[in-house]
């Protein structure tokens, strides 16, 4: 099988970069590529394997992911995609059953090892979920209360300040400026989602790992959503799971292709979508499953 | 051919008249319960209402010197088998408190004896003849009249009817309960988050689980035996003190607080704690700022009907020795005291007639403080009821 020969290899998207400038864009993608996009390691994952109890949910993923770029991981449902991404900030050592195999770098040091704290490791890769989820307090406390327990901050104006800064970074400032004591379940989804973004850049990680976070919101909010990973890829590195592929077409940089806890393809996302190196990866792109 | 709407609905009869027969039992099941409790409840009402109603003589009280030494020369002599002993009794004690008294006359409403109470509230009474025409003579003239019993509220038990009260019950059982809560709370608060937020799921914690589970369902009388064995008999804490009767309604009251507890953090969504978790929240952090917040209500409600439960207990207390004689007001936590219903227990068993009405007088206490507690349990719950 030929999908199989190349999981043995490390796979680097760019490699093929100098062939990508050439080509054409492909069409759907609104926004140009940054040709000045780093190439610096954020993330370096190599045979990864993970089991839930006796089933194999991951095997022999090798990939790097780089910094201040947006990483989309696409597949078809129940191909991995989620549970590789709460492997890099540890999510899953809240399910009892998961036994994990191989390597997760991130800044020359293994996330999985014992001496690794899960809690300093979430402190510089944040998350943001599926369904907006912000805690029953007030949109103020929402973002406050992270970088508070931190220690990031002591004063109440650099506290306010910060709770400022999160909210505008995330678009969300002159929507909420008024009511910063109201109830963050009093937003609308798409409003929620954004705080729930501002709380996890708030605590200024390197990483934000994103776990389709469009999917519970309206096309409009999607859009505003879509817009700022945009923005937020200048100051972090994003990488987020997607079932939706003109999502992964619009927004990211990398896009990495999962089918049954493996990575068939990862590549320049302009790359994967005009000319996919695997047929498996053509299949779902043009939809024959998925 | 499929079947007319004729024919479908000759089948739908029996059917229809199986579930109407079953909505019958059901609302009948409900009637018969309610009737019952509507019965109840009026039963007690009428013995216990007049309980708290007492019959009163104002008597002319002469302190002479001779009334110091024998209190039956205080007052007129008609009036001695009309006026309360415990009254009667009191005289001397006061002229020995305050001698300057001694010479001096006075006009006060004495409580009267229990059988004048019970013959003016049209039971049977132990009266002679003559006492009764002693009694119709001053209803007539207003010496004697019903009042509002204030010593019932403002006293411990006595062995005369009229001057026993429920007070130092009332004191008893706030001091056992604060016991209980003290004990019973953190632990099973503790135990329950335990159990739910930090332990795996083995054999072990499954062990546990049945356990605590078994546990609630303990006839009560068996923490008895244990506060018995354990409590005062090994660790040498005082018998019959709020002390041992607070530790022991705490084993009992562990399991239901433990079990609540989990429910109430169960129903706190795993959403709010894996936005926790991502934030780089410690387990403990996860629990304290944002699990434990959301699922007090909860905790709070469980616990207060646990202690309600605790406050109506009586079986393991009568191990313990809750069960007795307390005239007087309990001050500390190590001395003897009687809690609500040992009290009731106690009065209960009482042959005297007027004791009857001490009894319901002492459920409809008990009844109020049970269901104003379990009240506050459902407005708390309304309260901060919470939708995600």
């Amino acid at each position: 099988m030929n999908s199989m020969s190349t999981q043995a290899t490390v796979q680097t998207p760019g490699q093929s970069a100098e062939r990508v400038e050439q080509q054409t864009p492909a069409v759907g993608q609104p926004y140009t590529r940054n040709s000045e996009a780093s190439h610096e390691l954020s993330i370096r994952v190599r045979d990864l394997n993970l089991w839930y109890g006796k089933s194999q949910a991951l095997s022999n993923i090798s990939i790097d992911l780089f910094q201040k770029n947006v990483t989309a991981l696409i597949g078809p449902s129940g191909c991995g995609k989620s549970t590789f991404l709460r492997c890099l900030n540890r999510m899953n050592d809240l399910i009892p059953s998961v036994s994990i195999s191989g390597l997760v770098e991130m800044d020359g040091r293994d996330v999985n090892a014992a001496k690794m704290d899960e809690v300093a490791l979430r402190r510089r890769v944040g998350m943001v979920f599926q369904k907006p989820n912000p805690f029953p307090k007030s949109i103020y406390e929402n973002i406050a209360y992270a970088p508070r327990m931190h220690d990031m901050v002591s004063r109440k104006a650099d506290q306010d300040e910060l709770v400022e800064k999160a909210l505008r970074d995330s678009g969300l400032w002159n929507e909420v400026k008024d009511k910063l004591q109201e109830p963050g379940t009093s937003l609308s989804g798409g409003q929620q989602q954004r705080l729930c973004i501002a709380r996890a850049i708030a605590v200024q990680p390197d990483v934000i790992l994103m776990d389709e976070p469009t999917s519970a919101l309206d096309p409009i909010s999607t859009a505003t959503i879509e817009d700022l990973m945009d923005k937020l890829k200048e100051q972090f590195t994003i990488v987020t799971v997607t079932h939706n592929m003109q999502q992964a077409a619009r927004v990211a940089d990398y896009t990495a292709f999962f089918h049954l806890g493996e990575v068939i393809e990862y590549n320049d996302t302009k790359v994967m979508f005009s000319t996919p190196a695997q047929k498996k990866t053509e299949d779902y792109i043009s939809g024959r499953y998925g | 051919m499929s079947d007319s709407f004729d024919q479908i609905s000759q089948q739908l009869k029996r059917r229809h008249r199986k579930s109407a027969r079953l909505k019958w039992l059901s609302m009948g099941a409900l009637g018969l319960a309610g009737l019952f409790l509507l019965w109840f409840f009026t039963d007690m009402l009428i013995k216990g209402l007049p309980a708290f109603q007492q019959a009163y003589v104002e008597t002319e009280i002469s302190y002479s010197e001779e009334a110091a030494k024998d209190a039956r020369q205080a007052i007129d002599s008609d009036l001695i088998p009309i006026v309360s002993r415990t009254e009667i009794r009191s005289i001397p004690l006061l002229l020995r408190n305050e001698p300057d008294r001694i010479g001096s006359r006075e006009t006060r409403w004495l409580l009267a004896n229990s059988e004048v109470d019970q013959y003016l509230k049209g039971h049977r009474s132990k009266l002679s003849d003559k006492e009764i025409a002693t009694v119709e003579r001053l209803v007539a003239s207003g010496q004697v009249e019903q009042k509002f019993n204030s010593t019932f509220f403002t006293q411990g038990d006595s062995k005369t009817a009229e001057s026993a009260g429920i007070l130092s019950a009332v004191v008893g059982t706030i001091m056992t309960m604060i016991v209980t809560l003290a004990i019973a709370f953190p632990i099973g608060v503790m135990t329950a988050i335990y159990l739910e937020e930090f332990a795996p799921d083995n054999r072990f914690t499954q062990l546990i689980e049945i356990n605590i589970n078994n546990l609630a369902a303990i006839p009560s009388i068996l923490f008895g035996l244990l506060g018995l064995a354990i409590f005062i008999n090994f660790f040498g804490v005082p018998r019959s003190s709020p002390l041992v009767g607070g530790m022991t309604l705490a084993l009992m009251t562990l399991p239901v607080i433990i079990i609540s507890t989990r429910t109430a953090l169960r129903s706190v969504p795993e959403s709010i704690r894996h936005a926790a978790f991502g934030l780089g929240c410690s387990r403990w952090q996860v629990v304290k700022d944002h699990v434990l917040p959301l699922a007090m209500p909860g905790i709070m409600t469980g616990s207060i009907i646990g202690l309600a439960q605790a406050m109506g207990e009586t079986a393991p207390l009568i191990i313990v020795g809750m069960v007795a004689f307390i005239p007087d007001v309990g001050a500390s936590f190590t001395e003897a005291a009687t809690v609500m219903p040992a009290q009731i227990f106690t009065w209960a068993s009482e042959p005297e007639k007027a004791f009857v009405e001490k009894t319901a007088g002492g459920i409809l206490v008990l009844l109020t403080i049970l269901i104003s507690l379990n009240a506050s349990a459902v407005v708390l719950r309304k309260k901060f009821e919470r939708r995600w």
